[in-house]
């Protein structure tokens, strides 16, 4: 039973893996699209990693197999042999479709808030720490015993001296 | 009491957060998958697409939103979109309009399934642009079919529907626009 628990685990990391190794090497770039020239291939590859497909969102168009994908791979490397910067290229995309096609949105005043949020996040949480331990550590005033307390205490220090006169 | 609420702040915070994405993701036209369009208020992008052989409507270029002091609706549709099939209604109303021009690209679609399709299910459009590679579609922005534009006289794009027209979008949103920029003429 034992054994079997473990291979199953096995197996299923085992799946995980070669999950994990297929999607890294998996790519939609088909041969048809591919340059003759190696390096404005290698910049149309980096630039279709920096581009969101606007029909599936979370994929760059560099792995996605939508048509729309597909063509806007054929857009970047047309405007890449027309002699656009890649910042032209992105330019060119983003006039169409938004700054939201770009995984990096340019910093501006509408996405200053996007840019800073996780670093606003991060200090606030800091400061909040900072206060959270140093209020923990700090030392408290001892607070003088009520006279019901010192009463007590007496009576205990005088019962113990006489015990010890006694032994 | 102080420290308490200092415990539950996290909490708070949280549920703040959850409570605005619940919103943001749920509210009606807050679709994330809608992207805003950013050619409104932008001229049409430059284009000039043949027509569908073996009907008797024209091709339909950048000049034939400007030419007749008209507002245009611009409709992307494919035959194979079906979706399409259900907003067609809509654009047979539309299309009945000689007061407003209806144009359509038709989106990655073959000459001939395109053909059919308009045959079978009547044809509402003034004028018929052919996009088999999405060349002009990706210049308006499109991705997706069907999408429907309304452009004012002077070629500014003003509005931009994503998805199909569904009940009462016609005459809640799309002709107050028309009349709207009629009346500004």
């Amino acid at each position: 039973m034992r054994v079997t628990i473990h291979a199953t685990g096995l197996g299923l990391l085992f799946l995980a893996l070669m999950f994990l190794i297929g999607s890294s090497l998996a790519f939609a770039v088909e041969p048809d699209e591919v340059l003759d020239d190696p390096v404005l291939e290698a910049r149309a590859r980096e630039i279709s990693r920096e581009v969101r497909c606007p029909v599936c969102q979370n994929e760059p168009i560099d792995s996605s197999n939508a048509e729309l994908a597909r063509e806007l791979r054929l857009v970047v490397r047309e405007r890449l042999v027309a002699g656009d910067s890649d910042q032209q290229v992105k330019n060119y995309l983003a006039d169409r479709y938004g700054d939201f096609v770009l995984f990096r949105p340019p910093v501006k005043a509408t996405t200053y808030l996007l840019w800073a949020g996780p670093g606003l996040i991060f200090l606030f949480g800091g400061v909040g720490i900072f206060f959270f331990y140093r209020g923990s550590r700090r030392q408290k005033a001892p607070v003088p015993l009520s006279s019901d307390e010192q009463k007590k205490l007496n009576q205990l220090l005088t019962d113990k001296n006489s015990k010890g006169d006694s032994a | 009491m102080n420290r308490k609420v200092l415990f539950l702040l996290p909490l708070l915070v949280t549920i703040t957060i959850f409570g605005y994405f619940f919103w943001a993701l749920t509210s009606p036209g807050r679709d994330p998958k809608k992207l805003p369009s950013v050619l409104i208020d932008k001229p049409a992008p430059a284009f000039d697409l043949v027509e569908l052989e073996g009907l008797n409507v024209p091709g339909f270029a950048r000049q034939d939103l400007t030419d007749n002091g008209k507002v245009s609706v611009v409709n992307i549709f494919a035959s194979w979109c079906i979706p399409c099939l259900a907003e067609h209604p809509y654009m047979l109303t539309l299309g009945a309009r000689d007061d407003i021009n209806l144009f359509a690209i038709n989106y990655r679609d073959k000459p001939e399934d395109a053909l059919k399709w308009l045959n079978k299910h009547g044809n509402p459009y003034h004028r018929i642009g052919r996009d088999p590679n999405s060349r002009a579609g990706i210049d308006w922005g499109v991705y997706g079919v069907p999408e429907t534009f309304i452009v004012d006289s002077a070629g500014t794009i003003r509005y931009k529907h994503v998805g199909p027209l569904n009940t009462g979008d016609l005459e809640n949103i799309i002709l107050p626009i028309i009349e709207n920029l009629q009346e500004q003429q």
